[in-house]
């Protein structure tokens, strides 16, 4: 093999590996590029996890939608959880208030968190809460039950199209995580 | 006299004329036939492991309940099956054809990196014996499938951390073996051997080359990610912590779509050399053939999430995914046409080789059929995770890259070893095969519209029928491949006795370089640049 091809054989090479390293890249790269992707297009029904302020909406009594409520835990966390009511038929553009109810049924102390999320995706935009808990994380005391309110509108400009919107919680015990 | 001298010493400077002796010879080997042979070698081995790994769970399946082993065994002889059959049987056998023929396809005498082709071949059997190792270890091997899941991969046992491990080192050595293909045609064809003058095994392989280094580190990264999730408290999957499982599949599916590919290009590329020779006729459509390899690679980047149709995506995203899906029927529909094309009013023999790659032509298609019915994102509701999918996916794989790797193997084991095959098995060979792989395979097709799951040690009653065809079709199929050990053990013992010339097939030079240099072909091969192309394939 002559001198100049295994220059070249270098060049390419290290152009090559440079290549692969920045795919590695691109594959984290992906993580926020999804995030924005969303965020923009509220293609994964992630609701907003900060509250917004309260303001007043021109209420839509014309018509109904229908909100539904689901709580599930994760695989492993001890707890019960449940709403008040499983579904209600709301105006668009007035406020609601829902309670739902959590127990802790260790009994050690446990901190959890629950995440929103709702279905289909694209109304989410349109679901706004002035009150969750699940804008923060959750301190429950040994055997501890708790109601939680959750106040939330859903926007008048909520296309025609969608007739019931579906709001799922699912509690994460964080107590091993968060107590590092 | 003198002549011959110089010619000596010429070759002096960096090689030794034949292979060293002993064990050595292979571990320290940087000759691209030595290495070739090894991966060949060692993708057969594997094929094999995978292969008892299957009939697992096709004698757990034989009927319902359950018989032989415990369903988290079950889990892991699934997933171990495909983790081995892709990154242990398929892709390191076309490595070691790349090793073997590009090289003397473009008349280079070898290839551009041989101490890394060396690495990177030990690198994979360092992966694949981690990848076995979690076999025996606390809590089985990875069971949640071999796409690797969050959440659910978190409950492999301590085996977790082993396999992803294994993964980032089969990454390496395939990004290593890709870099060297790139680099041996981009840098050693011979005078004369433009690109469009390459054989089609060297184009596809070049294309497969770069989906390679695209996406493997994609993976490596990912699976990082789990790492990280589950040790040190990151939350890229985790939703307590913001994270989302579901980009995880859309990761795993940004290089799992483009894998697929990397296990049928080459596939396609000894198909477009096997088919011309027997066809007695220039392959037809060469340079569309490049172009639908190209079309088909760019466009397994942009197809991911047929994959995830129901996951919860908006319609928007669906119907992309679904349309974008079909175009690959495109390219791929002419690739069929041009192999069907070539035999067209060809003088056709039927060689063992021969009927193997027809075999291809005839039951990949009806893979790309069950591809196009799934690409239809509202009926894929009822296909997802059933075993029509498996189905699909096996007549792709099975009848496809595995019996387009055994034709491979008889077309060239003459050049590789200068003796004839024994023609009557390897026809046995190749009739068991094609019926039984049908017997195996098609009935899966109904078990999946009736509605039975993928991935489930256990079944309704109503599926035991056309399990039990299918446990029997595999049977006969695993069984019948120990006749193709037999026959290469065989060859290379001296096969029919019968010596055979440097061309082996009528008029096979006229097609490709490597039928120009004697049979066998000699340990080095190109030291000097050949003196006339072959230009019969395009
Ligand atoms: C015309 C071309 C093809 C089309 C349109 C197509 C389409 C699809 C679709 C839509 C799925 C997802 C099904 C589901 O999960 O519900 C799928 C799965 C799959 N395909 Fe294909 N496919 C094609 C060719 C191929 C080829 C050539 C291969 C491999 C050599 C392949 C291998 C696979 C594999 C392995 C899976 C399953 C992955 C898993 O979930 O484990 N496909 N295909
Ligand atoms: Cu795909």
């Amino acid at each position: 093999m002559s001198e100049d091809i295994g220059q070249k054989n270098t060049k390419l090479v290290r152009k090559l590996a440079l290549v692969a390293i920045a795919m590695f890249g691109f594959g984290y790269a992906l993580v926020p590029l999804y995030d924005v992707l969303c965020d923009l297009t509220g293609l994964n029904g992630k609701v907003e996890g900060q509250a917004v302020q309260e303001v007043a909406y021109q209420v839509d009594n014309s018509r109904e939608v229908t909100v539904e409520f689901l709580t599930s835990l994760n695989e492993s966390t001890p707890m019960l959880f449940r709403s008040e009511v499983k579904s209600m038929k709301v105006h668009p553009g007035e406020y609601y208030t829902v309670n739902f109810y959590a127990k802790n049924t260790t009994n050690m102390p446990m901190i959890a968190q629950a995440i929103p999320s709702i279905t289909p995706g694209l109304a989410a935009e349109f679901f706004k809460k002035t009150q969750c808990f699940c804008f923060t994380e959750q301190t429950f005391a040994a055997n501890e039950e708790k109601t939680m309110p959750v106040r939330f509108v859903v926007e008048p400009t909520l296309p025609e199209r969608y007739k019931t919107v579906t709001l799922a919680y699912t509690f994460f015990d964080n107590t091993n995580i968060s107590k590092k | 006299m003198t002549a011959v001298v110089a010619e000596h010493d010429d070759h002096h400077d960096h090689h030794d004329h034949g292979p060293e002796k002993g064990v050595l010879r292979w571990i320290f080997t940087t000759n691209h036939k030595d290495i070739g042979t090894l991966y060949l070698v060692f993708g057969l081995i594997m094929f094999f492991v995978g292969g008892a790994m299957a009939l697992v769970i096709r004698s757990e399946l034989f009927e319902p309940g359950l018989q032989f082993v415990d369903p988290n065994f079950f889990n892991s002889m699934t997933t171990m099956h495909a983790l081995v059959m892709v990154f242990g049987a398929v892709m390191p056998a076309f490595v070691g054809l790349a090793n073997w023929m590009i090289p003397m396809m473009i008349g280079a005498p070898d290839m551009a990196l041989p101490r890394m082709n060396n690495m990177s071949f030990w690198m994979l059997v360092a992966g694949v014996l981690l990848l076995a190792s979690t076999l025996f270890m606390e809590g089985g091997a990875p069971s949640g499938g071999w796409t690797f899941y969050p959440p659910l991969v978190f409950q492999n046992g301590k085996s977790f951390p082993f396999a992803i491990f294994s993964v980032h080192l089969l990454g390496i050595s395939s990004i290593m073996g890709a870099i060297n293909v790139i680099a041996t045609i981009f840098n050693m064809r011979a005078p004369g051997m433009t690109l469009m003058k390459m054989p089609l095994f060297v184009w596809t392989w070049l294309i497969t080359a770069f989906l390679l280094i695209a996406i493997m580190p994609v993976f490596a990264g990912a699976v990082t990610m789990l790492l990280t999730d589950k040790f040190f408290d990151t939350s890229f999957f985790d939703a307590a912590g913001g994270g989302d499982p579901v980009l995880y599949q859309h990761i795993f599916w940004f290089f799992g779509h483009p894998e697929v590919y990397v296990m049928i290009l080459p596939t396609f590329g000894v198909a477009s050399t096997i088919i011309p020779v027997f066809a007695r006729k220039p392959l037809f459509g060469y340079a569309s053939m490049v172009y639908a390899t190209g079309a088909i690679a760019f466009l397994s980047f942009i197809v991911w999430a047929h994959h995830m149709f129901t996951v919860g995506m908006p319609v928007a995203g669906e119907l992309y995914f679904m349309y974008a899906t079909m175009l690959i029927a495109i390219p791929t529909g002419v690739k069929v046409f041009n192999w069907t094309a070539t035999m067209w009013k060809g003088s056709m023999t039927f060689e063992t080789p021969m009927l193997f790659s027809i075999a291809f032509v005839v039951l990949f298609t009806m893979g790309g059929f069950t591809g196009l019915m799934m690409s239809v994102a509202p009926v894929d509701f009822q296909y997802h995770d059933t075993y029509f999918i498996v189905a699909h996916f096996h007549y792709t794989l099975v009848p496809a890259s595995i019996f387009i790797l055994m034709a491979a193997g008889y077309f060239w084991l003459p050049k590789w070893t200068g003796n004839m095959y024994n023609e009557k098995i390897g026809r046995l060979h190749f009739w068991l095969s094609a019926v039984s792989v049908n017997i195996l395979f098609f009935p899966q097709h109904f078990l999946g519209l009736a509605g039975m799951p993928r991935r489930i040690p256990d079944y309704a009653i109503q599926f035991a029928d056309w399990n039990m065809v299918s446990s029997i079709g595999a049977f006969i199929y695993g069984f019948s491949q120990l006749l193709f050990v037999y026959i290469v053990i065989d060859t290379i013992r001296g096969g029919t006795g019968e010596k055979v010339s440097d061309e082996v097939w009528e008029d096979a030079s006229k097609h490709s370089l490597e039928w120009t240099v004697p049979s066998p072909a000699p340990y080095h091969t190109f030291s000097t640049p050949p003196a006339r192309i072959p230009t019969e394939h395009f």
